[in-house]
Formats: structure tokens, C-alpha cells, sequence
């Protein structure tokens, strides 16, 4: 199903550490609510993961917590073969923020990113330029991201996954403001990305284009079970 | 690690030289609460020169909290504050280099500028070097005290003078001894080492404990 991942883009596909995101029986409380109850799940490197659910079933509340955003109020979320045991400085959270300076260059930011989230030297970890091509944004590498539309700020933010690698994607509804183009180049970055032994958890309405990603789908919303 | 300190400090600066204004907001707010001080106590020049260390000092306070509010709050509103949650480095880093540049973009020009700002006090050589000493020293625990006011309100829309109200009591011990030692230095019957040593120890203690605050203040969002 997943495509051979090009040696040219990355001449080290072959490196596929072994790798497993375990999460059991995850409970997380916001505002004294109880927004996830008993979420279970396990990745092992190279499988998605597509968290569904209506409005307010709480994906983003839970992709925020496997980042380490939010706290937890029971249950665990392990991440082995990693070269750590902890989970957040081995992921990278896109949300609807995408962490980007309006006054610094798209190029600028990516570097300050890459530089500041890379994990060590790693060969997965493609150069600036390199991400910005696969998202076709080479030619906006210097303008400022305050010039950028909503989608070429998006594409932007998903060139930060690229320039610094991170076995864990965790991504809160990836393709908001993307063209059918960029959607394509996107979901080619995730299969890639999956290629190469990482874990990809998206909380999304839309397909995303992965085959043989797995579906969580989070049940009622808070108001209803409140009742 | 220093790596790390010191590209979120070129980044800061880089982000406050593009939108621009950070400097002359703080000094002209400077300059006009010390233009305003001769006309509403009196052209004395005996009184001025005696007060004048105190309103340098609080002109000061005042200055490097405007802006203070924004330390946080324009990362967190871009998503930037998540992404320094996840990196390796520990929050603690970014939180002194983020100050550590907003330092050097509002308070280092309050600096250069008092000795101007003093000669309209009628300061003499010896209280405009104390006045810019004890400035260099202190205004450092002003920006990293406001910080932890800063990180507490960051999520509130409006959080700048609730984070003035937190922090301004913090600050005074600082402006006590600020203005003793700028004090103490225009006038030769009182010593000036000592108020200016616990002004630098006040730096240096919030040197370390306050990164610790804002980051876990900062956590807890």
C-alpha cells in the first residue's frame, strides 16, 4: 500500500528504528470535565492513526495531552524504541496555531524551528529548502509570513515536521485551508514519514489519504454524557 | 543549551527589530513621565535634584512594564509556546533568553537614555553615573519579576494590568534599593556600596528563581 519512499528525498529510508506508541485506558479532565474516558490504543512504527469524532468529542483535548500539553488524569502513554522514554520532546503538535512568527521569513522560522526542535543530528531531518520544495512553497522561502494566505501558512507549518524529524506526528485537523494539491503533497509527506518508521496520530473530518491508517472515533460530546 | 539560549534571544530580537518601536515606546514613555515631574513639583532646582534619582527610578519601573505583558502572550496566540513546551530544552532556558531580549529591546535604552533624561533633574556627573549604574543593575530583576506576571496572565485578553498588579509589588524592594544606591551616590555623606550590592544580589536572586516561576507558571495553562 505505502509507496517506496524516493532514496533521493531520503537516501536513509532504510533506517526504521522499532517503534511503539502505547496508550492505556487514558482519562483527561479539562475545566472538571472528563473529556476522554479509557482511551486505549497502540501504534507500532509506520502505522496512522485517524482520531474521529463530532465537534467537542474531544480529539484535540487528546492530542494535546499525547503531546504532554494538557495533564493527565489517569491511565499512561509509553513511547518505545524511542530514544527516549518521554513522550514530548520525540513529537511534533500541529494544531490550529501554527507557531510561526508573521514578522521572520518562512525560511527564518523554519530554520529557528529546525534548529531548536531537531533531536541531534539526524539524517531524516530534511534541509530547509528540501521541505519547502515537497510543499511547494520554494518560491515563498523569503517572505514574510504575514504576506502568506491561510494555506501556504499551513504548508509552511507542516515543512516544520520535515525539517526537524520526530518519530511521533501528532496533527490537529492537518489539511484545514489546504488545496487538493497541497492536501496530495501532504498525505505523501505522511505516508513518507510513515515509511520511515514514524507514527502519525491525526485528529481530522476528512480523509487523509492514508491507506491502512487505523480509526479511533471518540464517542458523544462532553453535553451529552453529561446527561 | 547555550545554543539553544542564544537562538531564542537572536529570534526575539530579530521579531522586536521587525515590528519595530519597542525601544522608542519605552523611552519616549520614559521622557515624558520625566519631562512632566519639573511642572508638577516646581522648577526648584535644590528639590529636583534631590527627588531626581526617585522619579528616574520609578519613570523607569513604569517604562520597562509597558510591553511586558506581550513576553508570552504573542507565543502563545502563534502556537509558539507549544512548540517550546515540546522541544528538548527545558522551558526554563527559553524563558531567560526570551527575557534576556526584552531586556536588551526596552530596558537597555531606558539605560542609555537616563543620563540625558537626569541632566533635566538637575543630576551632576556623580548622581548621573549612579543613577545609570544602579539602572543597568536593577532594571534586569524588573523584566525577569515581570515575567512571572507576565507567564501567570498570559491566556487573558487583557491580563497587562493584572500582570502590573502582580508584579508591582515584587518589584519594590528593588526600587528601594535602586534609589538608595542613585541616592547615595549624589550624595557623598551616605555609603553607596551597600544599598548597591542587595540591588545586585536582588538581580541575581531573580535570576535564578524567576525563570523557574514564569516557566512553571507557564506549565500550568
Amino acid at each position: 500500500m505505502r509507496e517506496p519512499v524516493t532514496t533521493a528525498a531520503r537516501p536513509h529510508a532504510d533506517m526504521k528504528p522499532a517503534l511503539r506508541l502505547r496508550v492505556e485506558s487514558l482519562c483527561v479532565e479539562r475545566g472538571g470535565r472528563r473529556i476522554i474516558t479509557n482511551a486505549s490504543f497502540g501504534l507500532a512504527g509506520g502505522e496512522a492513526l485517524a482520531v474521529t469524532g463530532p465537534n467537542g468529542a474531544g480529539k484535540s483535548t487528546l492530542l494535546r495531552a499525547l503531546a504532554g500539553l494538557l495533564p493527565i488524569e489517569a491511565g499512561t502513554i509509553v513511547l518505545e524504541g524511542a530514544a527516549e522514554s518521554e513522550v514530548a520532546p520525540q513529537a511534533h503538535y500541529l494544531a490550529h496555531a501554527d507557531g510561526l512568527k508573521a514578522q521572520l521569513t518562512v525560511a527564518e522560522n523554519l530554520e529557528f524551528w529546525a534548529r531548536y526542535l531537531a533531536l541531534g543530528d539526524d539524517a531524516r531531518s530534511l534541509p530547509i529548502d528540501a521541505a519547502l520544495d515537497r510543499l511547494a512553497l520554494g518560491a515563498l522561502a523569503d517572505a514574510p509570513v504575514a504576506y502568506l494566505s491561510a494555506g501556504q501558512k499551513r504548508r509552511a507549518a507542516l515543512a516544520r515536521l520535515l525539517v526537524a524529524y520526530r518519530p511521533l506526528w501528532l496533527l490537529d485537523e492537518p489539511l484545514t485551508a489546504l488545496d487538493a494539491a497541497s492536501r496530495g503533497r501532504f498525505s505523501e509527506a505522511m505516508r513518507d514519514h510513515c515509511a520511515l518508521g514514524g507514527v502519525v496520530v491525526a485528529a481530522t473530518h476528512e480523509p487523509l489519504g492514508l491507506a491502512g491508517a487505523s480509526f479511533l472515533a471518540l464517542g458523544k460530546t462532553p453535553a451529552e454524557s453529561l446527561s | 543549551m547555550t545554543s539553544a539560549f542564544v537562538l531564542v534571544f537572536l529570534r526575539d530580537l530579530h521579531v522586536a527589530r521587525r515590528i519595530g518601536g519597542s525601544a522608542t515606546m519605552g523611552v519616549v514613555f520614559f521622557l515624558s513621565l520625566v519631562t512632566i515631574v519639573p511642572f508638577a513639583v516646581g522648577p526648584d532646582p535644590d528639590l529636583l535634584a534631590r527627588i531626581g534619582p526617585a522619579i528616574l527610578w520609578i519613570a523607569a519601573l513604569l517604562s520597562s512594564l509597558l510591553g511586558l505583558d506581550r513576553l508570552f502572550q504573542a507565543d502563545a496566540e502563534d502556537g509558539s509556546l507549544d512548540q517550546f513546551h515540546l522541544a528538548h530544552t527545558p522551558l526554563e532556558l527559553a524563558v531567560l533568553a526570551k527575557c534576556a531580549a526584552h531586556w536588551t529591546t526596552s530596558s537597555l535604552p531606558l539605560v542609555v537614555a537616563a543620563p540625558v533624561l537626569g541632566l533635566m533633574l538637575q543630576q551632576d556627573g556623580a548622581a548621573l553615573l549612579g543613577v545609570v549604574a544602579t539602572l543597568a543593575a536593577g532594571t534586569p530583576a524588573l523584566t525577569l519579576i515581570g515575567a512571572i506576571g507576565a507567564a501567570a496572565t498570559v491566556t487573558l485578553r487583557r491580563g497587562g494590568l493584572l500582570m502590573a498588579l502582580l508584579a508591582l509589588p515584587l518589584t519594590i524592594p528593588v526600587l528601594i534599593f535602586g534609589v538608595a544606591a542613585a541616592s547615595a551616590a549624589a550624595d557623598a555623606t551616605t555609603p553607596f556600596a551597600a544599598p548597591f550590592a542587595i540591588l545586585c544580589a536582588l538581580s541575581l536572586i531573580s535570576l535564578a528563581l524567576c525563570p523557574f516561576a514564569a516557566a512553571a507558571a507557564l506549565r500550568q495553562l
